[in-house]
């Protein structure tokens, strides 16, 4: 079973055209590899698909917005699949 | 269908939120100014406008779901088909489902039938955010009355 970085990673791959070796657990997604916000709804579409999940884009773009959190937190890809990885683990419960 | 004013739907005939789909009629003028341009001599309903009458009956499909709460924006399009001409006078069924609703987006299927034959369908992406300061809501609230959209529906699910 691929990790989650793996499967985020083939999406944005896929989804942005990047080359996927060029993708790391360090890369944020919108400086690193200049994702815009359009592409992002692709990506964050193709992770709800393969998660089953709803990423509460909505609830991190205002915490950004009002100063609450960095982009960091949420589009470093290895923080957004530790969020990932959190809501699977919540969709269990 | 009053193209000049952006109002490319008619009548909403059906709003099934349990099934997350719409179906509105949209009536193809005989007369109208596009016309004259597009093409002189053989007049076509321009695809665009097509695309945009499936974008609205998407678009009143996640007003309703989000029961007025919500406005969709037009994102992108995708696997768009232009399956043949259609011409001025002619009645078109629009059909939409909703396929993905996500956090501040969502994604439907549109299409477009005449006499039961598709000529034209698309995959949509909307942003979904909050309506516009202003009139904007009360705007919506007098088109929604004009094409018939079910109140009842929306607010009672």
């Amino acid at each position: 079973m691929p990790s989650t970085f793996d499967t985020v990673a083939n999406i944005i791959a896929e989804t942005c055209d990047i080359a996927r070796d060029t993708i790391t657990p360090d890369s944020h997604a919108i400086n690193d590899l200049g994702i815009d916000s359009l592409d992002f709804l692709d990506i964050a579409f193709a992770i709800d698909k393969a998660f089953g999940i709803k990423l509460p884009l909505e609830q991190w773009t205002q915490e950004v917005n009002d100063g609450k959190a960095t982009t960091e937190q949420y589009f470093v890809l290895k923080n957004l699949c530790a969020r990932i990885d959190d809501l699977v683990a919540a969709k269990g419960k | 269908m009053r193209i000049e004013y952006f109002q490319l739907i008619d009548r909403i005939i059906d709003l099934n939120l349990n099934d997350l789909t719409i179906r509105v009629e949209a009536n193809v003028p005989t007369e109208c100014t596009i016309f004259e341009g597009h093409f002189p001599g053989r007049p076509l309903m321009p695809g665009v406008l097509l695309i945009e009458a499936m974008a609205q009956a998407s678009g009143w499909l996640i007003i309703g779901r989000t029961k007025f709460a919500k406005m969709p924006f037009l994102a992108a399009l995708k696997e768009v088909k232009l399956r043949t001409f259609v011409t001025p006078g002619q009645a078109l069924v629009v059909n939409a489902k909703i396929m993905h609703e996500g956090s501040g987006f969502a994604l439907t299927e549109a299409e477009i039938r005449i006499d039961g034959k598709m000529v034209c369908n698309a995959d949509i992406t909307f942003r979904v955010v909050d309506f516009p300061p202003g009139d904007f809501v009360k705007h919506m609230h007098e088109t929604a009355k004009r094409i018939a959209f079910p109140m009842e529906v929306a607010t009672h699910g």
